[in-house]
């Protein structure tokens, strides 16, 4: 239930940003709803598929999109008491994006053209350096809850009430740089474009045509909102549904609706206001991002277990 | 100590006091004159913040006092006065290349730990609750050695020099409840006094060797060898 609201909602939230987006630029843009009739018209086009191509290249969209979609139905949205409670760990979640992403890869590689190779190997550098960054700023969550469990980090942080953590403030900084270099928004990757010099994630999918395309962009934005659900509930977890009871969910639907949508506004205006940056920026940027969670680990231990 | 029992200003402290360091990392990678010294003009008002936030908690109406005198001195008086300084010495634009920006920032992250571990037997002799903020403290003044150690420019390397000060104002806040006031006030005019000092530097400096690279102090020739 809750995970196909997940996954119906995403590609509303992908709409959501780029209208606000385009308001804020002056153009009239499309409505929020434009990614479903992209998909229905992606859904109804033939499929072609390059000569060159193997197994992997067919495989790779349905191992993409089934991975963030165990990934999504991992994490607590609207209720923290899931049937999937007990495998929700986060460790979990990171390995199936983990996993999405090596055969995104693989199928950038699988066709041979330049495009493929060079995304897939930018997209490897990314998560390469944003992987650390992730791991650390969870463990300093992990650390404080005691529990690697996302509804029992979740729930943890709804007991204790309001309590002002300087480690949850790194932490929540390193994983908002971390979450746009993977989602692959500026400042790291242009989703909106096709030139070449700059593309990271569009490269990788060049390739792709028909299900396949509408299956991977799904994918993509499936994570989006994967992000933002994490960012919003474990931060910020005031008004998540305890039980599973209708009562309960329908409040922390519309809550966590109301805070993606919050969200989605923020990522909008710092896409409108920052310029992508060269690609051989991206490692500082995410050494900023490392720095942060590392920051954030060690005043966890300097300011909240010490003596 | 639990953070949970903490009353909400403490907590704040605690949060004000990791932006400090946070703004230490900052100055130690910003290349750009200007934003480094809004950044230093940052740490000085969030030290002044912490210093009347202890002062509140603990009721000690003197710690205001200095907390105006840290805002006053270190987070106006003396960032303005820079500026002027490098508006006078056409820098406005400057860069200085860092040679391992990554590596400089991890060695910070080194200091933090070291720090930390330097304090951990002295945490258990204080008695105020604000004793975790030693390490923070001490983790402040290291980063303004390192800077001092890493940066070749001189209006970086006085920042640092600041940056060490402000680390130690946040040390006496956390340990002692501050300083008497007459060291503080003599403090506060020894680093007027280093400042302007520090102008008179930057002049002399750049008369004779045309630029404020440190790093060219050490050659004896006035002007450059042929390599």
């Amino acid at each position: 239930m809750q995970l196909a609201l997940v996954v119906a909602g995403a590609p509303l939230l992908a709409g959501w940003v780029k209208s606000v987006k385009a308001r804020l630029q002056n153009r009239r843009g499309p409505g929020p709803l434009q990614p479903y009739r992209d998909l229905r018209k992606l859904f109804m086009k033939q499929v072609l598929v390059a000569d060159s191509a193997s197994i992997v290249f067919r495989a790779a969209p349905y191992v993409v999109f089934t991975s963030t979609l165990l990934a999504t139905a991992a994490v607590p949205l609207a209720v923290r008491d899931l049937p999937t409670a007990p495998v929700a760990d986060i460790m979990v979640v990171v390995g199936l994006l983990a996993l999405g992403r090596f055969f995104l890869a693989l199928a950038g590689m699988d066709v041979g053209t330049a495009f493929g190779g060079m995304g897939a190997s930018r997209e490897m550098l990314i998560s390469a350096l944003a992987e650390p960054a992730t791991l650390m700023a969870i463990f300093t969550l992990t650390m404080s809850a005691h529990s690697t469990n996302l509804s029992t980090v979740v729930g943890f942080q709804l007991t204790q009430g309001l309590v002002l953590h300087p480690s949850y403030l790194f932490a929540l900084m390193g994983l908002v740089l971390v979450a746009v270099a993977e989602t692959g928004r500026i400042p790291v990757d242009n989703p909106a474009t096709h030139l070449e010099l700059t593309m990271v994630h569009e490269a990788m999918i060049l390739e792709y045509s028909g299900r396949h395309l509408a299956l991977m962009e799904w994918a993509a934005w499936l994570k989006l909102t994967l992000y933002g659900v994490l960012i919003a509930n474990v931060f910020f977890p005031w008004g998540i549904g305890e039980t599973t009871d209708p009562g309960a969910f329908g409040i922390g639907l519309a809550v966590i609706v109301a805070k993606l949508a919050l969200l989605g506004l923020a990522l909008a205006v710092s896409e409108t206001v920052l310029a992508k940056m060269r690609l051989f920026r991206v490692p500082q940027y995410l050494n900023l991002a490392f720095l942060f969670a590392l920051l954030g680990m060690l005043s966890f231990l300097i300011l909240e277990v010490a003596a | 100590m639990n953070l949970t029992q903490l009353s909400l200003p403490e907590q704040a402290i605690f949060v004000l006091a990791a932006l400090v360091l946070l703004v230490s990392f900052i100055l130690l990678s910003q290349t750009r004159l200007t934003a480094a010294i809004h950044a230093f003009a940052w740490q000085g008002a969030l030290v002044a913040v912490v210093a009347a936030l202890v002062g509140w908690v603990g009721a000690d109406a003197h710690l205001y006092l200095s907390a105006g005198l840290t805002l006053a001195l270190k987070a106006l008086l003396i960032p303005w006065m820079l500026h002027r300084l490098v508006r006078r010495l056409d820098m406005d634009a400057e860069r200085e290349a860092l040679v391992h920006p990554a590596l400089v920032a991890l060695t910070g992250t080194l200091l933090v730990v070291f720090a930390y571990w330097l304090v951990l037997p002295l945490e258990r002799l204080a008695v105020t609750d604000t004793r975790n903020l030693l390490a923070i403290s001490l983790a402040t003044v290291l980063m303004g050695f390192w800077m001092l150690v890493v940066r070749a420019q001189a209006v970086a390397q006085v920042l640092g020099f600041m940056s060490i000060e402000n680390g130690l104002f946040l040390g006496a806040v956390a340990a002692t409840r501050g300083m008497p006031l007459v060291v503080e006030l003599g403090v506060a005019f020894d680093v007027l006094v280093a400042m302007i000092l520090f102008g008179v530097f930057f002049f002399q400096i750049r008369e004779s060797i045309d630029s404020l690279d440190t790093d060219r102090l050490d050659r004896l020739a006035e002007t450059e060898e042929e390599a």
